[in-house]
């Protein structure tokens, strides 16, 4: 082979490599799963009909069930917890924000030294699995748990709350877990920032806190943006923290699908969910990447 | 604190910004050092020297981002040593310029005077007569980062002095621009301040810079300010070897005061194995160690002997750079030492000396200074 041709070749492949990667595992079971979403429960294994059959005749015959859209849309059921997740999401993603800003802020201005051992303090939950970690949230928040001893030592409260199964122990795990995700690129984008322009503004007479929300806010919202997105996205089809964490009335839409697919086996619902989720998500993030660059045009 | 003469002081007024025994330590490093230094109002006062001086530590110490570890400082009369950079009466042009990359030209400009509250219709019109000033009409909706790196640098000037400050302080104005359009902006800048009458104080590197810009020039060398002087006090009468040195190119020798009269002295150069003759007093005791620094534009180079015998050296050229204006050389001594000579090129067809010329040195009396610092 000439070697205009191999570096082509690689050139090819390092491209197509990703591509092929997201083709296996995303473009197909995301096929597979609108397959279902058009299909009907039967008994059978799987227990769904086949859309494509061949029929008699050497009739190739595609059956589309819209039935399960229109069931989705529907039931008040799935659209609360369409509403619910988005909400919980949004409120966590806040959260997330509010406390998430001062602690980039704080760990990209510390000395040198320091930032590297809080970045690494940041990351290091992720060493633990993730489903560990929201069971040992279920052991604090647990009516014999260390949040409500201490509490009751205090003298604070007379007799445990209830804090498990409560919507508060949703947003608890949810900003707890998704903390990370709203700080690094907050961080990375705070510590960017050139300090002069701080410099500056001081210079011309502009205060502190007046400076952080005309100057350090808008030149660090790349990083509010992909840190928002990145809490937000996952948090909407979050399954595990409601599941363990929340209550019976907290009815977030990851929760629905499970129970759709594996309790009442009906497949086509499920996968019919899953589609209106992403699809709703896909709307958010190209809205979202609208506002920016339009941003960055003007 | 060397003894620094001071105009303003002189002429009996207040001075208008006044440092009192300035020092800023950053733990064991000193940056600056008791610098006491008196500017009047309406001077463009240049602090030079090598990077790692500590000017750029003076410099944010006037604007407020550094506080003094002793001493104090004052504008127009306030005491504004403690003041936060947000209150006081200084505004600074950044090096980098540090243009706002999220604002248009006409909102970076406006910055300064809406932290203020001025009236909207009185900010727009200071803004447009301030971007007319710097030649940026039209430019006002631009983002700077579509601007060139000379449009930025007069963004940047204009959003300083839009407010009309008592000082303004500028960090290597001219250090990013490339050398023609440093020479035109270098007399803008100069033509801007004689109509504004704002008091500048320049941070640079670059003694080019200084000499044109300046009314006066500090020399700073390790957190200390060396000398203070117009250009020309800087670049003839230089008070150390140091200034002497850093200031253009010069011919330095060490020798020893022989005859010490109050009109004239006898040097005795070993390095140039003559005797210097200084037609001037110096104020050292006789057989002090000194230094003879001489420039290279004041030796005369000439085939045939001239007459006398003090200031006199024979030599062999070694090195000829032609430069356009004037024409370098390098001439070496029999004993080996070497000598810088510049020789203005006055006539188009005039003789130049060739390399292995043998030539003749010689410079006037009043040429050589004599320090003993």
């Amino acid at each position: 082979m000439k070697p205009a041709a191999a570096s082509r070749l690689g050139r090819w492949g390092v491209i197509a490599l990703p591509y092929l990667w997201l083709t296996i595992f995303f473009l197909v079971p995301f096929l597979i799963v609108l397959k279902i979403s058009f299909s009907n429960v039967q008994l059978s294994m799987p227990p769904v009909e086949p859309v494509l059959t061949w029929g008699q005749d050497h009739v190739m015959q595609l059956r589309l069930h819209f039935s399960n859209f229109a069931f989705v849309f529907g039931d008040r059921l799935y659209i609360e917890a369409f509403l619910d997740s988005l909400l919980i999401a949004a409120v966590s993603t806040v959260i997330a924000l509010l406390i998430g800003y001062p602690m980039a802020y704080g760990i990209a201005r510390a000395p040198g030294a320091w930032r590297n051992v809080l970045f690494l303090l940041v990351v290091l939950p992720f060493f633990t699995s993730f489903l560990l970690r929201v069971y040992a949230w279920m052991g604090l928040l647990g009516r014999a748990g260390p949040v409500n001893g201490l509490l009751l030592k205090l003298g604070l409260i007379h007799e445990p709350l209830q804090l498990l199964q409560t919507e508060f122990a949703v947003y608890l795990g949810m900003v707890y877990s998704y903390l990370p995700f709203m700080v690094l690129p907050l961080y990375s984008a705070i510590e960017k920032l050139d300090l002069t322009l701080l410099e500056a503004a001081a210079d011309l007479g502009c205060r502190p806190t007046k400076a952080f929300f005309t100057v350090t806010l808008p030149l660090t919202r790349e990083g509010i943006f992909a840190g928002c997105l990145l809490v937000f996205i996952p948090a909407v089809g979050e399954y595990v923290i409601p599941a363990l964490l929340g209550g019976p009335d907290t009815l977030m839409i990851g929760r629905v699908v499970w129970d759709e697919f594996f309790g009442n086996r009906d497949w086509p619902v499920a996968s019919a969910l899953a589609i209106v989720l992403l699809v709703l998500l896909s709307g958010f993030v190209l809205l979202l990447q609208y506002v920016q660059s339009r941003e960055r045009e003007a | 604190m060397n003894a620094v003469q001071t105009p303003a002081a002189a002429r009996g007024g207040a001075p208008y910004v006044r440092l009192e025994g300035l020092t800023k330590r950053f733990g064991d490093f000193v940056a600056v050092r008791q610098v006491s230094l008196d500017i009047a109002r309406g001077e463009i006062f240049c602090l030079l020297g090598a990077s790692g001086c500590g000017k750029t530590t003076l410099l944010r110490m006037l604007a407020g981002f550094e506080t003094p570890t002793e001493g104090s400082i004052w504008i127009d009369g306030v005491d504004v040593t403690h003041v936060p950079p947000y209150e006081r009466p200084v505004n600074m042009m950044f090096q980098s310029y540090a243009l706002f990359p999220h604002m248009t030209v006409a909102q970076n400009v406006a910055f300064g005077l809406r932290q203020d509250g001025t009236a909207k219709s009185e900010i727009d019109g200071r803004v447009h007569e301030m971007l007319a000033m710097v030649q940026l009409d039209g430019y006002d909706k631009r983002k700077p980062h579509q601007l060139s790196g000379g449009q930025r640098q007069r963004v940047a000037l204009a959003r300083a002095l839009v407010k009309r400050p008592k000082l303004l302080l500028l960090d290597e104005p001219l250090g990013a621009l490339d050398k023609k359009l440093r020479e035109r902006t270098q007399f803008e800048l100069v033509s801007l301040q004689e109509r504004l009458g704002v008091t500048f104080v320049i941070v640079t590197h670059d003694q080019e810079e200084a000499m044109t810009l300046a009314s006066r020039i500090g020399v700073m060398r390790a957190g200390e300010i060396l000398q203070v002087g117009t250009p020309t006090d800087i670049y003839e009468f230089p008070g150390s070897r140091f200034v002497a040195d850093f200031i253009g190119s010069v011919n330095m020798v060490e020798g020893r005061l022989v005859e010490d009269e109050p009109d004239h002295v006898r040097i005795q150069c070993e390095q140039l194995g003559c005797m210097v003759y200084v037609d001037h007093g110096v104020s050292a005791p006789p057989d002090a160690p000194v230094a003879v620094a001489i420039r290279p534009e004041k030796i005369q180079l000439s085939r045939e002997q001239p007459p006398g015998t003090d200031n006199l050296l024979a030599g062999r050229v070694t090195g000829v750079a032609y430069l356009g204006d004037a024409t370098r050389y390098l001439v070496q001594l029999p004993n080996g030492f070497q000598l810088r000579v510049t020789a203005p090129n006055v006539s188009r067809r005039e003789e130049r000396f060739e390399q292995d010329d043998a030539v003749w040195l010689s410079w006037h009396p009043s040429s050589p200074v004599v320090v003993t610092r």
